[in-house]
């Protein structure tokens, strides 16, 4: 879902570049309200597991290959704000060091990544667990929002894809920039991530969250009413 | 009154538990090369280079060709030696760049949560 250098056009990338800065702000702000000193060490811990997570590539057999993005946990133990910070500077150094990523694609892959599905995940989880609710359904709320928020930005991603074979071609009809219109993007990317990577980001959403619901209860942000804990 | 350095430094049961899960994941992480390359899997799509896109499509569009070296990453593709075919060899690249990746994000992340979190002192 790391979309490269090349694949979007400027009347693509520049946008989403304002939108996630502006994104990007308001998570600042909002992190600066929501989230206690005491939990800076998760944060940290949160991103750190976001970089990892995103190395194991998951095949489908014979055809392309995929990963979790680790999103959905950190949206919903420690707010959708932390986790647009979070999950962005794991990206942001993915493409900057690893080169995976393109450099005009830092907002385009943020966007989709850490500000669309955290808020994707969080509010899915909201809807479907309750306050206070039985770890079944803490269970079962989890896996939900992590495989959904994983497909939807999948399909956002094939989205931006998609639409730059209309946004610009040559005079003989080539593309610029991503060759593929959204007819062939979106199942291409639908399908890995319904088949595959979502279910692996719902169960590693499911089993985190499952513990800290056990363990530390006290931390997991949907279940606060919002504003600092522990102070 | 622990000093503020003190108060800063420290982490929970929980969290240092998490710190060697995080490490546990990186001595792992040579799992997501392996495993893809086992079932054949191609590149995850939409990632391709240049020279794929012409062999899938039979001509590189002019924008990708244009944009799609307009970054060299010190590390690109998590390896230090792209050309080494050893799967050994390459697992440790991928350990390494995976340890170096995921302890520059875990302290940049740290360094801005401190700059942006200010409360609770």
């Amino acid at each position: 879902m790391h979309i490269p250098d090349g694949y979007l056009s400027p009347q693509t990338y520049i946008p989403l570049m304002g939108v996630f800065v502006v994104s990007a702000a308001l998570a600042v702000k909002n992190v600066k309200k929501e989230v206690s000193a005491r939990n800076i060490p998760y944060l940290g811990m949160a991103a750190a597991f976001s970089f990892i997570i995103m190395m194991f590539n998951l095949p489908i057999p014979g055809g392309t290959n995929g990963h979790a993005v680790g999103s959905a946990v950190i949206a919903i133990l420690f707010g959708p704000w932390a986790a647009t910070v979070a999950v962005s500077v794991a990206i942001i150094i993915q493409a900057l060091i690893f080169g995976d990523g393109g450099i005009t694609a830092i907002g385009a892959n943020c966007f989709n990544m850490a500000v669309f599905m955290p808020f994707a995940a969080y509010y899915i989880f909201k809807l479907l667990s309750s306050n206070p609710a039985g770890s079944a359904r803490v269970f079962f709320a989890a896996f939900i929002s992590g495989y959904l928020s994983l497909v939807m930005a999948a399909v956002l991603t094939a989205a931006e894809l998609g639409i730059q074979p209309m946004i610009a071609s040559s005079s003989d009809g080539k593309a610029l920039y991503c060759p593929y219109n959204l007819s062939i993007s979106i199942p291409a990317m639908a399908i890995g991530h319904l088949l595959l990577f979502g279910i692996v980001e719902g169960i590693i959403t499911a089993l985190i969250v499952s513990y800290f619901f056990k363990n530390e209860p006290g931390v997991i942000y949907a279940f606060r009413k919002g504003g600092k804990n522990g102070d | 009154m622990l000093s503020g350095k003190e108060a800063k430094m420290e982490i929970s049961k929980l969290q240092k538990k998490i710190l060697i899960i995080l490490l546990l994941l990186c001595l792992i992480a040579p799992l997501g090369i392996v495993i893809p390359a086992f079932f054949n899997a191609g590149e995850a799509w939409g990632e391709w280079s240049a020279q794929t896109v012409k062999e899938l499509v039979g001509y590189v569009p002019q924008g990708l060709a244009k944009y799609s070296d307009v970054w060299k990453a010190p590390l690109p593709g998590y390896t230090m030696n792209a050309g080494d075919k050893s799967v050994m060899h390459q697992s440790g690249y991928y350990i390494i760049s995976g340890i170096i990746g995921a302890t520059i994000t875990y302290i940049v992340m740290l360094l801005i949560s401190k700059l942006i979190v200010r409360n609770g002192e």
